[in-house]
């Protein structure tokens, strides 16, 4: 196969920065692979945009080390593994060699389809599949291109295997020998990949890169940092979103020792009162005893019970078309009998995850440095830039390891960014780490938005549905901001009708509308996205459809689902297969759930055994089946999903939302707002992959819709119940 | 301020803070120890679990004068201690972690239990771990891993 050169963007950190950048964290001699930007605009002649240059990727160590380079965050989903298997595997590198790095914001770690550096949307392997291999294949040509040279031979008489290069007449020579005259060969403007058949670490299951210092507290999150002179700060945010500080007694806070500045800051919510203190200990101390009055005038109070009341009055009526097959108003004609009309509640959801929101900037003067466990690499570096009035290019911007993010990390405001580097302005010279305690990342907003769906469904003499009319009501998350022009059609939000509107099920007369209320709480993507409450919804009713039908729950879904919904058809095969062995000999007390849903292109089933202890739902056993496309590491796969369906129990915990009232918000912690601890979570999750040779697809949030309604399904049939309203507070 | 002097890992530390800090800051600020994390302040997620005494406990709610002679042990000396190097292992070979900010937690916490327990049950795990968060919620392999490394400690 011959590759073709795909979109890519002019690097910006030039060869001599990433150089010097390199060599500081090394802290030795660097032998890179470099690209001559003129050289490679030659040698590529037909190619434009330009490639991506191999040595802002890898870099061989002169004791044979390879470091390469991860374009994007790793906070769990193990990219800083999977994307450098792919590299090596073209490269024919020495996997026990390999070392990932996290790239610095740069406009060639830019995500190939998306334009901006990031994580998000389950891109990851799926957009730089095709890039990471081709740049592994270059820069295994580049290797093979000096040793032929050096050895007076053919390059095609030369094979790779594990860093070596093998020439005629038993001639090898290792990578690391080889960089340096490597580094002054032409970039192949075309490379041959392999074929699937010749893969040794894609499809291998692979042991995480980053396991080792993660378990002995060796490994520095960015809440770790502690750099020479630095200070912390924490912020006294708002009680009410968007209100301001009417009048500030810092007395008693400015009296603690340690404590080195108090001051109003402005937010991108109304202001706050920044607390610069040696310690964060100390600052958060001194945050605590502030005596701010606010002025909460003149925003709204949002208040959730009145939320829900306002969003069901809208739900009574269509809103923005989504989708329109067929007769809208065919259902109007049904009979009462044949019809179905439910009302489905879901709450604000925080993403909490475990590392506190923190970020580091230096100012000085004409440039920055900023260390943030980022998922907009390219959206924070501008808007510090911008704080700072300064150009992107000037703030030196190192990506961090993050203890999740699940999108917290990816704000399109850069509120936390911003106020560190309005903080950081004050204090030139001086690093600051800015830290949001847990309570106000609990309180401070950015939200999986409320929603109400409201469902009319007719049935027909067969038992399936013959007409369907769909209202959501919720908060575009992308409204106001860059990402709206890239979301929203007709009005639509197609962050919350995804997995509704574009379902797989079969239904005729089907119409999907939707409602966008401003509601002063700011929202944001949370893993899986729109997909956690269509899911449910859909899920749940699909198998409250199937019940009615006195049908099998399975074979009830593959009859509704379009024919050419391969990979949802595929792991409902697969599901039904593995889970064949329990799922027919349930313990007394037990009960069978079944979910299936594909979003971001993979597709997931899964069947859960459920029974009812403590009148929480127990989850014994998952039997998961996963359709992903090529399957790149089948060990992060399993893990991803064995921890995606757990993660997604948040949705069903007790105390699994965010409540407003009056205003302000009514949890504060993990003991308010409690997501699954070990006992919430299935016990046991078997894992199965469907083999494929499809372009992979991502796998972070795709397990996480599944579970909710699958364990709804199973609760209602032990309680007879339907669950139309999240968190379960009752069973 | 006052100045308290501890045992950390075998080792004498002397620190002066405010009586109130709570010992996972005298770790982390104090004594440059970042292997102990902070996610809640208020002991509800455990990823400040320390040994104190012998004792699993939450580092982020204990005030340093509350300490008194108590030993303090913290990850960074798992993998001197027989039990924690074992389970430290079977953390990797399981390939547990994902984010691994809870880790240093769930390992303090699980080494605790089979320090207790060598042959824990479903329940017993559900109980000693109980504490611990795992936001990723990676608990299908911590159950595994502590089971491994329970066979492994016979």
């Amino acid at each position: 196969m011959t590759t073709t050169i795909e979109t890519g963007h002019k690097p910006q950190l030039g060869r001599r920065s990433f150089l010097r950048v390199s060599a500081t964290a090394a802290g030795g001699l660097l032998v890179a692979l470099y690209l001559d930007p003129h050289r490679a605009a030659r040698g590529a002649v037909q190619s434009k945009p330009p490639t991506y240059p191999p040595d802002a990727f890898v870099q061989i160590k002169p004791d044979g080390k390879i470091h390469i380079i991860v374009n994007r965050l790793e906070f769990g989903q193990g990219v800083q593994t999977s994307l450098p298997m792919i590299l090596a595997d073209e490269m024919d590198a020495d996997w026990s060699q390999v070392v990932g790095e996290l790239a610095p914001a740069a406009d060639v770690y830019k995500d190939p389809l998306f334009g901006i550096q990031m994580v998000g949307g389950s891109g990851s392997i799926a957009h730089s599949f095709q890039q990471y291999r081709e740049l592994g294949a270059r820069t295994r040509a580049m290797l093979v291109s000096a040793a032929a040279d050096k050895w007076k031979v053919k390059p095609d008489q030369c094979r790779t295997d594990a860093s070596v290069v093998h020439g005629p007449g038993g001639k090898s020579a290792s990578y690391a020998e080889l960089a340096e005259a490597a580094a002054k060969q032409p970039i192949p403007g075309t490379v041959q990949l392999k074929s699937p058949s010749q893969f040794r670490l894609i499809g291998k299951p692979t042991r995480r890169l980053d396991s080792s210092p993660k378990c002995d507290g060796s490994l520095r999150f960015g809440l770790d940092l502690d750099l020479p002179g630095m200070k912390t700060a924490v912020v006294a945010h708002p009680p009410v979103f968007g209100a301001r500080v009417q009048r500030l007694d810092d007395t008693d806070a400015r009296r603690i020792e340690g404590v080195r500045e108090t001051f109003e800051l402005p937010l991108v919510h109304g202001s706050g009162v920044a607390v610069v203190a040696d310690k964060f200990w100390i600052a958060k101390h001194a945050r605590d005893r502030l005596k701010i009055e606010w002025d909460v005038s003149g925003v709204e109070h949002a208040d959730s019970a009145d939320l829900f009341a306002k969003y069901k009055e809208l739900a009574r009526g269509s809103g923005k078309v989504a989708v329109s097959r067929g007769d809208e108003h065919a259902i109007d004609a049904i009979a009462d009998a044949d019809r179905m009309v439910v009302e489905y509640e879901f709450p604000y959801l925080a993403h909490a995850p475990m590392e506190p929101l923190n970020t580091t900037v230096r100012f000085d003067g004409d440039r920055a440095e900023v260390w943030a466990g980022s998922q907009f690499q390219t959206v924070d570096q501008a808007a510090i830039a911008e704080v700072l009035g300064l150009k992107p290019e000037q703030v030196l911007f190192h990506t961090e390891m993050a203890g999740g993010g699940f999108g917290r990390r990816a704000v399109p405001d850069s509120h936390v960014q911003r106020e560190a580097a309005l903080i950081a302005k004050r204090f030139r010279g001086t690093p600051i780490k800015l830290v949001w305690p847990r309570e106000d990342d609990v309180q401070g907003g950015y939200y999986r938005p409320m929603h109400v769906h409201r469902v009319e469904i007719a049935i027909g003499q067969d038992g399936m549905p013959k007409a369907w009319r769909h209202v959501i009501v919720g908060q575009s998350l992308t409204a106001g901001t860059p990402f709206a022009a890239m979301t929203i059609r007709n009005g639509v939000d197609e962050t919350a009708v995804e997995g509704t509107a574009d379902t797989h099920y079969n239904i005729p007369n089907f119409h999907v509308s939707a409602h966008h209320p401003t509601v002063n709480v700011p929202v944001l993507w949370w893993r899986s996205v729109g997909h956690t409450h269509n899911a449910f919804v859909m899920e749940t009713l699909i198998d409250e459809l199937a019940t009615r039908a006195k049908a099998d729950p399975i074979a009830y879904r593959r009859k509704l689902l379009n024919a050419d919904a391969g990979k949802v058809h595929r792991v409902l095969d697969l599901m039904e297969q593995k889970s064949a062995p329990w799922r027919t000999k349930l313990a007394k007390g037990h009960a069978l759930g079944i979910a299936c849903h594909e979003s971001f292109d993979t597709a997931v089933a899964c069947a859960v055994d459920v029974s009812i202890e403590n009148k929480r739902p127990k989850i014994h056993r998952v039997t998961v089946a996963v359709d992903p496309g090529i399957a790149v590491n089948p060990l992060t796969i399993e893990s991803q999903c064995q921890a995606g369906v757990s993660f997604g129990v948040t949705q069903i915990m007790a105390k699994g939302a965010i409540t407003l009232k009056e205003g302000r918000v009514e949890q504060r912690n993990f003991d308010g707002y409690t997501p699954p601890y070990i006992v919430d979570a299935p016990v046991a999750v078997d894992v199965h992959i469907v083999p494929s040779s499809e372009n992979p697809s991502g796998c972070g949030e795709p397990p996480v819709p599944v579970i909710s309604p699958a364990v709804a399904n199973a609760l209602s049939r032990l309680t007879g119940k339907r669950y139309r309203s999240l968190p379960l507070t009752e069973v | 301020m006052e100045t308290y002097k501890l045992s950390v890992n075998g080792q004498p530390r002397e620190v002066r803070v405010d009586p109130g800090t709570p010992l996972l800051w005298v770790l982390r600020e104090e004594l440059k120890m970042t292997g102990s994390k902070y996610g809640c302040g208020i002991g509800a997620c455990g990823a400040c679990t320390v040994h104190l005494g012998g004792v699993a406990t939450r580092s982020c709610v204990v005030p340093v004068s509350l300490i008194g002679s108590r030993k303090i042990v913290t990850i960074e000396a798992m993998a001197d201690d027989p039990v924690g190097r074992v389970v430290q292992n079977a953390w990797v070979t399981h390939d547990v972690v994902q984010c691994g900010y809870c880790q240093s937690g769930q390992i303090m916490s699980a080494v605790a239990l089979l320090k207790s327990i060598s042959r824990p049950t479903d329940t017993n795990i559900e109980e000693s771990m109980g504490g611990n968060l795992c936001r990723c919620a990676t608990y299908v392999r911590i159950r595994q891993a502590i089971k491994a490394a329970s066979h492994q400690l016979k």
